[in-house]
């Protein structure tokens, strides 16, 4: 309207299109409530479990315990709850879309389907891996902040194998969102998507349970969340995969639902 | 310009759009026209290429619109009125939609501005009335300043101080050389705000024309005439091939003629006329008397055309 010749060519001197729509993704991510909702909670899970577990846990366990005991594993027992918050996260940041109809409005705006879900997985990545590793790292600080001054619980970042199981809680809380994200893209519905996601997680590790001990340890380390766990691990269970290999493995769940994703929104209707 | 050919979409067993081919010219006022479920709002998706049609093709300028690197330069639509997160604000959701095609802020300002939601635009979009929606949708189509515009129902729950403004709105974008597509089964509102109407039922083509021609193609302008001579004028004006059918008493009902004629043949044979009165053929009629021949078209029509 502000001029009478119409023009059918964008103006000259725009970002490339790729970092438009990096930027309008990451706008979108961050103009909904739910997403500092999630963020805050996936944190006070980590940061609440630590200082909690860092309070009771030393006067409960035996020096023999402490010895042997994962401290830093332990030290990250919020996970089991931030990573609820984050399998949201990734969830909505595509469900939300479909829920409010916002997915037309976003799809007539960038018909390249592909850039727009690479964008909307980088932009996931990076706030899940800020905020992942954000919190692992402020609940492992909390947790040896209230152990006693010579607790034989104590570690320090320097220590073999510590900053890896850290970070790569906070790695794990990524590839975890991507996971969702991935299933959110297949599922297009919240509930449906995180039904499935829980079930992927949880689900199989209860299954194998009910089966003979040597199925358990050939299966076993090979289902998702057994697979993820080792990468913040420090003492790793014999029958369980190493931790970056396991992690590899956690990958390529996160990678297949991912994979399918793509292929379907291109095929799909919107 | 829009240009569909022989566009086919189904889903499932239901033929949705059915061989359809429409142009829609630049520079003038276009309405889908058609009773809900007839294929228009599938139509439109096809056009912007979120969903893609079984056969046929569809191009928007000359290309097809999901080819567009940034297609909010090139067209903007409102399919849904409530197309959008409903806890980001208005603004939000508008830079949003913006950042994608490198449109600036200022411009998302002035969008506002234009549809008159500038003094809302930091609430929550969720809570808007649908008027506030459908000018939220419509700001969102002119982000680019497109030269193609489409809109779904866009006059659907609007008061009409809403209706009049999406009225004057269309024209001037219309009068402006652009091309401006809007769906709708509110008839009489069409007769207002359009110059050329395609009309589709069941996904099939029905017509396609100006409004102007349609209305002229038809049986047209009936004249009403009374006469106490009207057994007289009868056999005059059947001589003439005009086609008469007697009303009641002295009334006839004329086609054929014009109600100058009738009046000059009243005249130049010394008969009495007490009454002469022409009657426009509304787009209504017009729209029956074309969609009457397929019976099975007009169940579908009289089940769906009452809603609101």
């Amino acid at each position: 309207m502000t001029t009478a010749t119409t023009p059918s060519q964008p103006p000259a001197g725009l970002v490339p299109l790729f970092a438009g729509v990096l930027r309008s993704e990451a706008r979108k991510l961050g103009t909904v409530r739910s997403t500092s909702w999630i963020l805050l909670a996936a944190v006070a899970f980590n940061v609440v479990t630590a200082a909690l577990l860092g309070l009771l846990l030393p006067g409960h366990l035996s020096a023999h315990q402490k010895a042997t005991i994962d401290s830093v594993r332990v030290s990250l027992g919020g996970l089991h709850l931030s990573q609820i918050a984050v399998g949201l996260l990734g969830v909505l940041a595509v469900t939300s879309e479909y829920s409010s109809g916002m997915i037309r409005a976003t799809l007539a705006a960038v018909p390249q389907r592909h850039l727009l879900l690479t964008a909307k997985t980088l932009v996931l990545t990076a706030v899940a891996a800020a905020t992942g590793i954000a919190a692992c790292l402020a609940a492992y600080l909390v947790f040896q902040a209230f152990l006693p001054a010579s607790d034989a619980m104590r570690t320090t970042l320097a220590d073999p194998g510590v900053l890896r199981a850290v970070t790569g809680a906070g790695l794990y809380l990524t590839v975890l969102a991507l996971l969702s994200f991935g299933l959110g893209t297949i599922f297009r519905s919240s509930a449906g998507a995180v039904a499935v996601l829980f079930g992927v997680l949880f689900v199989p590790t209860l299954l194998t349970a009910l089966l003979p001990s040597s199925w358990q340890d050939t299966i076993g380390p090979y289902l998702p969340m057994n697979a993820g766990d080792t990468i913040y691990t420090i003492r790793p269970q014999a029958h369980m995969l190493r931790p970056w290999a396991g992690f590899g493995v956690f990958c390529l769940y996160s990678a297949a639902a991912l994979a399918t994703g793509f292929v379907l929104i291109r095929r799909r209707d919107a | 310009m829009i240009e569909a050919t022989g566009l086919t979409k189904r889903y499932g067993a239901t033929v949705a759009v059915d061989d359809l081919s429409f142009t829609v010219p630049p520079g003038q006022v276009t309405s889908f026209l058609g009773p809900n479920g007839a294929g228009k709002s599938t139509t439109m998706r096809l056009i912007l290429g979120l969903d893609a049609p079984d056969s046929g093709s569809v191009t928007v300028g000359g290309r097809p619109y999901a080819a567009c690197r940034r297609p909010l330069f090139q067209a903007g639509a409102l399919l849904e009125a409530k197309a959008f997160h409903g806890g980001r604000s208005a603004r939000n959701h508008l830079l949003c939609l913006a950042l994608s095609n490198g449109i600036n802020r200022a411009r998302v300002d002035e969008v506002l501005d234009l549809v008159g939601l500038t003094g809302a635009a930091r609430r929550r979009a969720g809570g808007f009335s649908l008027g506030m929606s459908q000018r939220l949708g419509i700001a969102a189509a002119l982000l680019g300043d497109p030269p193609v515009l489409m809109l779904d129902e866009p006059v659907n729950g609007l008061d009409p101080e809403g209706v009049l403004w999406i009225r004057t709105l269309l024209r001037t974008l219309a009068a402006e050389g652009r091309t401006v597509l809007l769906s709708s089964h509110l008839m009489s509102e069409m007769a207002m705000t359009a110059d050329r109407l395609v009309i589709i039922g069941r996904g099939r083509l029905i017509a396609q024309a100006t409004m102007a021609d349609l209305l002229a193609a038809g049986p047209g302008a009936s004249v009403t005439v009374r006469s106490p001579q009207a057994g007289a004028l009868t056999a005059l004006l059947t001589a003439r091939g005009a086609t008469v059918s007697r009303q009641d008493g002295d009334t006839l009902a004329v086609t054929g003629t014009t109600p100058e004629e009738i009046g000059e043949l009243a005249r130049t044979s010394g008969l009495t006329l007490t009454g002469l009165a022409a009657h426009q053929a509304t787009l209504e009629d017009r729209y029956m008397e074309l969609t009457r021949d397929s019976a099975d078209y007009r169940a579908v029509a009289t089940r769906n055309g009452d809603r609101p």
